[in-house]
This record gives structure tokens, C-alpha cells and sequence, in this order.
């Protein structure tokens, strides 16, 4: 067996095993989440993952970087095409396996790929210029501070590495081609009339001997291969997660109304309870009954799946925070916050449970450790974070399952507060009126 | 002002065709009363049968559900629920997406399944069936009004057009605020912040909301909302504006053009 295929297999394996391994942690960890009914209505769903995860039509809202992101999004997608290739070539040690087979197609194909590369990496220069010159609001604030900025600029700069390594590969062998010493043909003098490369590839490397050249052909190809296992084994512990997660988790979206909050089946039992005049107060509980749950959210394993699956698929990209109408008056909340809060503990919590057991406790809670009170009760529930989401992320269920906590199990609630909930009980209204006054304004002028 | 109860109503064995779910606002607060009777006014004028609750409507409970009182709400919706069920009620409309969004979106599950419209989509259906007319020279004929979404009756709830629909038939000149329909910013009283005092931060969120307001040269703030009313007339007040910008709901606009 040639060295250069047993090399490539050894790699190749090793990066998609570790690739593995991190996709099972992670589906793990999203799996400590409460269970949540999202099967319905397949349809509907279907629909709104590919109109908003595949057409990326919330991005769109704001055009600039809805183009720019296009850009790489289509890019990314097409170069899986010469992704595959590179994988064909590299067990069967072929070169440029699909161009006798496809002909022109391939051509047409590969200038594509070249054209939508120069697109994308324009874009991503922009990108990183948005970022650190123009320093953005909403990519420069308090929560993006140290490794999460740092994620994001890795993420563009692997990119640019990525796309001159294509550029490398491809502009190299057009030259070798040019002068019949391609590995595609050796002793065949032609081009590979590619649209981009086969205008860059002699305006670069013209000057190199050929012995250089087919070093830097290899190094292009090999390169390009470690960037893409590379990258792929960085995405779990990144932000950039994104790209795979975008799918499942606009396909499980919440299809209810915005404005519709969930309603608490163990509250409702209780209530019913309470109001039933023949139910028996001194009756001993069922023991078959489950133990009873925890009202609201204390840590991450109280929120559902979906949250879960909410904070692994968010990348940051603040449009939440920067339309959040507490955030934009100076208060403490950041829904991107919330989010990244609920990622690090569980990534935190599922660390620990795997070590130590499934019931290991570390003494730490989302609620506390990671989100503070302030941070909760600066929340209008006004759905602006939940509406600009491009990938139909619910920070706002996550707030109000952590209140419901803070209220019903802890009764932390702000004082003006406790006034209202009072007079609701009291005399049916917020204020203090009576319930037999409420049609008082009928009789005034 | 002449109101039908449903006990009233009960009584002469009659049963209306919707119900007017007044709200708590609606009910007690000055200046939402002024709302209610306006739309009272409307639904008389257009001879709607309907009535309201009177002293046996309560509080939907909405502010205790998104303070993370589940259980204060609940029991009021129950409350409510049974008083509904028993009245045999099948439509209601509010003048308050509160109760709105509570009544038609999370009553269903505890029993409570009712078919609920916002005021500017029932006005917008009394004016399209002829029911209602507009004064030729409106007041507000040619006049800059900008219309504030509230959060729980867009975002929430998807509904956009009716009250813009309704400004229009006004003869006026629709002034869009730079965030407005989904991009709308809230006036800062939702999610139970009506009752407590803002988090602290460096503005208050109706301030930054009326500015957008005063941005567009508006001589109305039209909304359809208790609780943006309140908040949008308090930043009107602080900018000192209160002689030039006015805070109407869209059922006093509509009042006051057909001359009620």
C-alpha cells in the first residue's frame, strides 16, 4: 500500500472519530434537558428550516451582512464538491479523480467553486474588518470580551487559510499543466481553464521551477485537507457550531404564537386541586405519583432539549442583544448573554456528570453562578430577541422558566412586585380596586 | 354611558354576540377608561350586541404569568375560565393585547376556548361591512400620525395591519417610526415591568421609544394599548412635547372621527 494512502486514512479516521466522539458529548449533554414535544406538524417544520436555516431568510433584515454571510454560507456549501475529491484522490492516490469523468461539468463545476472562494474571501476579510476595525456594537460588547472574540476571529482566519490553500493548489497545477508536468497528465501541455486560478496560477508561480511548484501543489492539497478535519473538530467547541445546528434547530422551532408562554401541567394540577371542593386536603399522596418537579429553572437541566439545543446553535452574532430594548437602555440583560451562559454551564455540568456520575452535584446553577437576578427582571418579554434570531433561537423561555424559579420556589421577587401578585389574589387587579368597582367607569363622565 | 352586563343580560334571557373583556386597565386606570368608553361609544354607534362582565371579570392574570407566578395566574384564569364557560361565551374583544394574548393563547389549554379580537380588528371589520362611517373632513384628515406596535399585539401575535389599515381610513398621512412592525421597539411595560421599577441601566426604555416617536414629526402617537399609552404619554411628558404630540389609542381616533 502506497505511504501517502495510509497516511491520508490515518488522518482522514482520526479526524472524523474525534469528530464523533465530540457529537456524541454534545448530544449527550443537549439530552439533559427536560423533554419537550417537537415532532408535530412535519410540514410546517420542514418549511421553516429551509426557508430560514437553508434561505437564510432572517439574515436579511440587515443586508450588509445577510450578503457578505451569503457569500461564505454558499461558498462553504459548493466547496464540499472539491471536498469530496480530495477525499476520492486521496484513498485511491488519483489526481483530480472526477475531471476525465465529468469533462466539462468539471470545469464549469471547479470555476464555480473558484468564483464563490474569491466572493468569500472577500467577505471575510470584511468580516474580520467589521469585527476589529470598525468594531461593530454588537460584536464588541462586555460578553465578547477574551475567548468568544478570539472564537470568532479563528473561525475567519482558518477561512482565509482554507481559501488560499484551494488557490494554492489549484493556481500551482495550472501552471505544471501549462507546462506538461501536471500530475493530471504528465507530458500533456494544456489548462485546466479554471476562472480564477488559471489566471492567478501564472501570475503567481510562473517563476518557479516545477520541482518548487509540485511541492507547493502538495502542500495546497494536503493543507486544505488538515484545515477542513481541523476546523471540523474545532466547531464543537466553538461558536461556529452553527453551520450544522442551524438545520435541526429551525426545524424544531417553536411554531406557537410568540406571545403564547408555555403552561406549567404541575401548577395546573395543584390548582385544580385547591379548587375542587371535594378533593380531600389530608388525602395521602399517590405512591405511585412521579416525585414532584421543580418549578421554573434553577440550572441547566431544568430548561428542555430545545433550550439546549438553542445554546449549542448560537453564534454570537448579538443582532438579539443589540435590538434588546433593556440592553439598548443600559441595563444588565443581553439575551446573546443568556444564551452563552447556558452553553458554558452545560458544557460545564455535562463535563462533570460524565466524569463523576449521572447524579453528580457540583454545587453550581445556572441561575447564581452564571445569570443574576438583575439580569432577569430587566426582561420585557417582548419577543425582539426571539424575532431577529436568525436561527429561530428563544432566549425569552429561558428567562421566564429561570423567574419562575426565582419566584415560585424561592418567592425572590421584587418588592413592587409582590404589591401586584397581591392585589391580583386580593381583588382581581393589579392595583388596588375593588372587583365590585369595575364598572364604576360606566356611570362617569 | 349605556353598558350591558352579561348578568343583565342573562337575566332578560338574551345572549350578545361578543363580549367586551374591559381589561384592568380598561376598568380603573383614568386614562384607559377614556379608551374603554370610546370603544363602548363605537359598538353602540355600530349597534354590536354586546356586554361586559362588570364586577365578575378579574384580572386574566397575565401580569403574574410573566412575572413567573404560574400559580397566581392559573388560578385566576380558572376563575375566569368557569365565569366564561358558564356565560357560554364564544367571542370576546379587548382593548388590551394583555388580554389578548392571555385569553386566546393560554386559556385554550386550561379549558378557556374562545374566538378573541383585538379592538382595531373588530373596528377595522365594522368600517369594511359598512357598518361604520367616517366623517368626510375628519379631524385628522392629512395629519402626520405614527402608529406604535405594541409587543403583544404584533410580535406576539402577528398583527400588524389592522391598526395601520384603520389609520389610513383616517385620511391622515401614516408616519413609520425607524423601528416599527417586527422591528418594533417595546415602550418598556411589558413582561410585568409596568408594576416595578425599571432595572438599573442609563435611560428609560419609553424615553428612547418616544424619541423614535418625535423623530418622525408626528403630531399623534396612535397605539392600541393600555400600557404603551401610559408609557408613550409619560416620554411625550418628559420631552415637554404634550402640547404638540398627543397619545391616542386607535378607538379614540376612530371615535373622534365619526364624530361620537
Amino acid at each position: 500500500m502506497n505511504i501517502s494512502i495510509l497516511f491520508f486514512c490515518i488522518i482522514a479516521s482520526l479526524g472524523i472519530a474525534f469528530f464523533s466522539y465530540n457529537i456524541w458529548k454534545i448530544k449527550y449533554n443537549i439530552n439533559l434537558g427536560l423533554s419537550l414535544e417537537r415532532t408535530d406538524q412535519k410540514r410546517k417544520r420542514l418549511k421553516t428550516m429551509i426557508l430560514v436555516a437553508f434561505g437564510q431568510k432572517k439574515m436579511f433584515s440587515r443586508p450588509i451582512p445577510a450578503i457578505l454571510h451569503l457569500c461564505l454560507y454558499v461558498a462553504f456549501v459548493i466547496t464540499q464538491v472539491e471536498l469530496l475529491e480530495i477525499f476520492a484522490d486521496g484513498i485511491l492516490n488519483e489526481h483530480r479523480l472526477f475531471k476525465s469523468s465529468l469533462g466539462g461539468f468539471y470545469t464549469f463545476t471547479i470555476s464555480f467553486i473558484e468564483i464563490l472562494s474569491v466572493l468569500a474571501f472577500i467577505a471575510t476579510i470584511a468580516f474580520l474588518a467589521r469585527r476589529n476595525l470598525l468594531k461593530l456594537p454588537r460584536l464588541n460588547m462586555k460578553e465578547m470580551i477574551g475567548w468568544p472574540t478570539k472564537d470568532a476571529n479563528l473561525i475567519l482566519i482558518f477561512e482565509l487559510i482554507l481559501l488560499v490553500c484551494i488557490f494554492t493548489m489549484n493556481g500551482t497545477d495550472e501552471v505544471l499543466f501549462q507546462r506538461g508536468a501536471s500530475h493530471f497528465s504528465e507530458g500533456t501541455i494544456g489548462s485546466f481553464g479554471f476562472s480564477v486560478s488559471s489566471f492567478i496560477g501564472p501570475l503567481l508561480f510562473d517563476g518557479f521551477s516545477n520541482h518548487t511548484l509540485h511541492i507547493a501543489e502538495r502542500v495546497g492539497w494536503w493543507g486544505h485537507l488538515f484545515m477542513v478535519l481541523g476546523f471540523l473538530n474545532y466547531l464543537p467547541y466553538s461558536k461556529h457550531f452553527h453551520i450544522l445546528l442551524a438545520f435541526p434547530n429551525t426545524y424544531y422551532s417553536n411554531l406557537d404564537k410568540k406571545g403564547k408562554f408555555t403552561n406549567m401541567d404541575s401548577v395546573t394540577s395543584e390548582v385544580k386541586l385547591m379548587m375542587d371542593p371535594t378533593a380531600d386536603p389530608y388525602a395521602a399522596p399517590d405512591p405511585n405519583a412521579p416525585p414532584p418537579s421543580r418549578f421554573g429553572a434553577k440550572d441547566v437541566t431544568d430548561l428542555t432539549w430545545k433550550n439546549l439545543m438553542d445554546a449549542y446553535t448560537c453564534t454570537e452574532c448579538g443582532r438579539c442583544t443589540s435590538s434588546c430594548p433593556a440592553n439598548i437602555t443600559g441595563k444588565l440583560l443581553s439575551p446573546r448573554k443568556i444564551m452563552m451562559d447556558t452553553r458554558d454551564r452545560l458544557v460545564e455540568l455535562g463535563e462533570n456528570k460524565r466524569k463523576n456520575g449521572k447524579d453528580f452535584d457540583d454545587g453550581k446553577s445556572l441561575l447564581g453562578d452564571y445569570i443574576s437576578e438583575e439580569e432577569l427582571w430587566a426582561c420585557t418579554s417582548c419577543n425582539a430577541c426571539v424575532d431577529e434570531c436568525p436561527v429561530n433561537i428563544d432566549p425569552l423561555s429561558i428567562i421566564v422558566d429561570l423567574r419562575r424559579f426565582l419566584v415560585m420556589e424561592e418567592s425572590k421577587v421584587p418588592s413592587e412586585l409582590t404589591g401586584m401578585l397581591t392585589n391580583i389574589e386580593n381583588n382581581g387587579a393589579p392595583w388596588q380596586f375593588s372587583q365590585n368597582d369595575r364598572l364604576n367607569w360606566a356611570n362617569e363622565e | 354611558m349605556q353598558v350591558p352586563t352579561m348578568a343583565d343580560m342573562m337575566a332578560r334571557g338574551e345572549n350578545p354576540d361578543i363580549l367586551f373583556w374591559v381589561g384592568c386597565s380598561g376598568s380603573f386606570d383614568d386614562r384607559a377608561k377614556k379608551i374603554t368608553k370610546a370603544l363602548v361609544k363605537i359598538l353602540n354607534n355600530c349597534q354590536v350586541s354586546f356586554a361586559v362582565l362588570g364586577s365578575e371579570e378579574s384580572c386574566t392574570g397575565d401580569p403574574a404569568k410573566r412575572a413567573g407566578n404560574e400559580f397566581t395566574y392559573q388560578m385566576q384564569a380558572m376563575m375566569n375560565i368557569e365565569v366564561l364557560n358558564a356565560y357560554e361565551i364564544k367571542k370576546i374583544v379587548t382593548a388590551c393585547p394583555h388580554c389578548f394574548n392571555t385569553l386566546k393563547n393560554e386559556y385554550p389549554e386550561l379549558g378557556g376556548d374562545y374566538e378573541v379580537i383585538h379592538h382595531t380588528q373588530m373596528i377595522q371589520d365594522l368600517i369594511n361591512r359598512g357598518k361604520l362611517g367616517l366623517e368626510e373632513s375628519g379631524s385628522f384628515k392629512g395629519k402626520k400620525i405614527t402608529f406604535h406596535d405594541p409587543c403583544y399585539l404584533g410580535r406576539a401575535n402577528d398583527v400588524y395591519e389592522a391598526p395601520r389599515q384603520l389609520i389610513e381610513k383616517l385620511d391622515a398621512e401614516l408616519v413609520e417610526m425607524k423601528r416599527c412592525r417586527t422591528k418594533g421597539l417595546c415602550c418598556g411595560a411589558g413582561g410585568a415591568q409596568m408594576f416595578k421599577e425599571a432595572e438599573k441601566g442609563n435611560k428609560e426604555i419609553n424615553i428612547e421609544r418616544t424619541e423614535d416617536a418625535i423623530e418622525t414629526a408626528a403630531e399623534v402617537i396612535a397605539t392600541g394599548c393600555p400600557f404603551c399609552n401610559t408609557m408613550m404619554t409619560d416620554g411625550i411628558k418628559n420631552a415637554e412635547k404634550e402640547e404638540t404630540v398627543k397619545v391616542l389609542d386607535i378607538a379614540e381616533l376612530i371615535a373622534n372621527a365619526a364624530e361620537l
